[in-house]
């Protein structure tokens, strides 16, 4: 194995050791869905969420919260403290450089959180016959796009917040008005119009409507997936420009 | 003997204050070369400067011919580095360290056997974040050596050890030596200078105050030290100030202290020979690196 697959392979182990995480990433989708699943009538589509079906609606917010959590959450506080303890340095030192660590550790949770979109997507369709995503292509580019704009953003958190403790409170900050204004603590459809456009805005907005639209079978508007390259693409560029390897 | 590693006209500046200040040095191969200064002399500095961690802003660094800004790659595959102050991941295993560390050089040292070495053989499944402040100091070291480099940088070896395990790790870097491995040591700790280096810059506000072996060090300092001694015959001590070299003699009960400079001791215990007079608890004291620092610099580390 060469240095960067050992790096992936040890990155993950180490991620399955955090309990809290694989809970949040792997366990909460899942009770989320099971959960709703029971609620009699809701596996039928529902008129408060234009017509689409109430288990595939919390399929596709548990989507968004994997995102956030992992790009909001993870990806800030891991290399915050990656950098802080001194592990980025210690690689400096050696033939493989630190941003390969980076680089891996992304590269991890990206699969993490495509794995726990499959998950969802088996369970619902074998607990409530809840069709996969129906523009399939579209639902995989949407995921994908979200995973770039949530993940970047946390880089670019983990890149300007002077110590761990900062970059992880910076992405908390940046978590909870994502997720309301998302649509995941109540639809956009109960949303005032302002409301709703601030949230297609924010990554977490537009990755949320592009992935209930695909997976409803409406094509995602435009617009949505280019809000969410835009901030991969800026907040990426912008990481790389201020990124510090080590404690200042 | 070839130089393994050539250092001329080092400089590192940050915010104007030139914090490495145009120090230049030698290494040979498989010495082992001391940096000693106090906290803020620009040890870490210097070294990090070699180690191609830090950028320098001005002279020559060549270690194994390669410059460390221009060669960065091709030197990390041939040395190894224990920084001052690290980390690893909490719930990463030592064993995995030492595995995941070994992957990143072309012709690794057997982990295991680092391990047993440096008394870590209990511990491959241990998590980081539960050994102890010993164990991860010597868990670093091991990472140093995994590669198995020519060249070993250490900085603050001992720190956070007790003396028996700090004894136990300077037999360990002279086996390393012994093997044939160049070895750039930093360090405050005099008494660990003085057993392991073969020659030793001292450090002082960026600067190299002096360089030479550490006894060298100690006859160019030619500061006053001290003999003492319990005589078992009637001696008159005072006598002993007509000997070359000697500042005073002195009697506190049953014992006495000459102090002196240069080799006095010898001529002292030469007398006493002479005379036939018997002692019991010979003793020199002052006579190290410690006094010799102070001379050579005009002060003490911890001013």
């Amino acid at each position: 194995m060469n240095g960067f697959s050992r790096l992936a392979f040890v990155e993950t182990k180490l991620f399955l050791r955090e309990t809290g995480a694989a809970i949040g990433v792997f366990g909460l989708p899942v009770a989320l869905v099971i959960g709703f699943g029971l609620i009699p009538g809701f596996s039928d589509p529902q008129k408060s969420l234009s017509g689409q079906i109430g288990t595939e609606y919390i399929a596709s917010i548990s989507v968004a919260i994997v995102l956030a959590v992992l790009g909001l959450t993870g990806v800030p506080m891991v290399i915050g403290q990656y950098r802080e303890r001194g592990i980025l340095r210690r690689l400096g030192v050696t033939p493989v450089r630190p941003l390969t660590l980076l680089l891996a550790d992304l590269m991890v949770w990206a699969a993490a959180a495509i794995l726990s979109v499959a998950v969802v997507i088996g369970v619902a369709r074998l607990a409530y016959h809840v069709p996969a995503p129906r523009l399939a292509g579209w639902f995989i580019l949407s995921l994908l796009l979200g995973i770039a704009a949530l993940f970047s953003l946390g880089l670019l958190v983990a890149s300007v917040a002077p110590t761990a403790r900062s970059s992880a409170g910076l992405g908390w900050l940046l978590f909870f008005p994502n997720m309301f204004f998302a649509g995941v603590y109540f639809p956009t459809e109960e949303m005032s119009s302002v409301m709703r456009q601030i949230g297609n805005f924010t990554p977490l907005g537009s990755a949320l409507h592009a992935v209930r639209d695909s997976w409803m079978g409406v094509t995602p508007r435009p617009e949505y997936l280019g809000i969410m390259a835009a901030y991969a693409v800026i907040a990426a560029a912008v990481s790389a420009r201020f990124f510090r390897w080590e404690q200042a | 003997m070839t130089a393994v590693i050539e250092v001329t006209g080092l400089t590192k500046r940050y915010g104007g204050l030139a914090v490495v200040d145009d120090i230049a040095f030698h290494v040979d191969a498989g010495e082992i070369f001391g940096i000693l200064g106090p906290n803020g002399a620009g040890k870490t500095t210097a070294v990090e400067c070699m180690e191609g961690l830090r950028r320098r802003d001005g002279g020559e660094v060549r270690i194994l011919g390669l410059d460390p800004l221009t060669d960065r790659h091709r030197l990390h595959q041939r040395i190894g580095v224990q920084l001052q102050e690290s980390q690893l991941q909490e719930k990463l295993k030592v064993r995995e360290a030492l595995e995941l560390y070994a992957s990143f050089y072309p012709n690794p040292a057997d982990w295991r056997e680092l391990l047993e070495r440096w008394g870590l053989a209990g511990k491959a499944d241990a998590k980081f974040a539960k050994l102890s402040g010993g164990q991860k100091q010597r868990l670093f070291i091991a990472l140093a050596l995994i590669g198995n480099p020519e060249v070993v940088f250490l900085d603050e070896l001992t720190s956070g050890l007790d003396p028996g395990a700090r004894h136990a790790t300077w037999d360990l870097i002279s086996q390393v030596r012994a093997q044939g491995v160049t070895v750039v040591l930093v360090s405050h700790f005099m008494d660990e200078v003085e057993e392991l280096c073969d020659r030793v810059a001292i450090l002082e506000r960026g600067r190299i105050a002096a360089l030479d072996t550490p006894a060298g060090l100690v006859d160019r300092a030619g500061g006053e030290y001290r003999v003492r001694f319990r005589p078992m015959a009637p001696l008159d001590e005072q006598s002993l100030t007509a000997l070359p070299g000697v500042v005073s003699a002195t009697r506190r009960g049953n014992q006495v202290d000459v102090t002196g400079t240069g080799d006095f001791a010898s001529a002292v215990t030469a007398e006493l020979a002479r005379r036939q007079v018997l002692v019991a608890d010979l003793r020199i004291e002052g006579r190290s690196l410690d006094s010799a620092y102070v001379a050579l610099t005009g002060r003490s580390m911890e001013s």
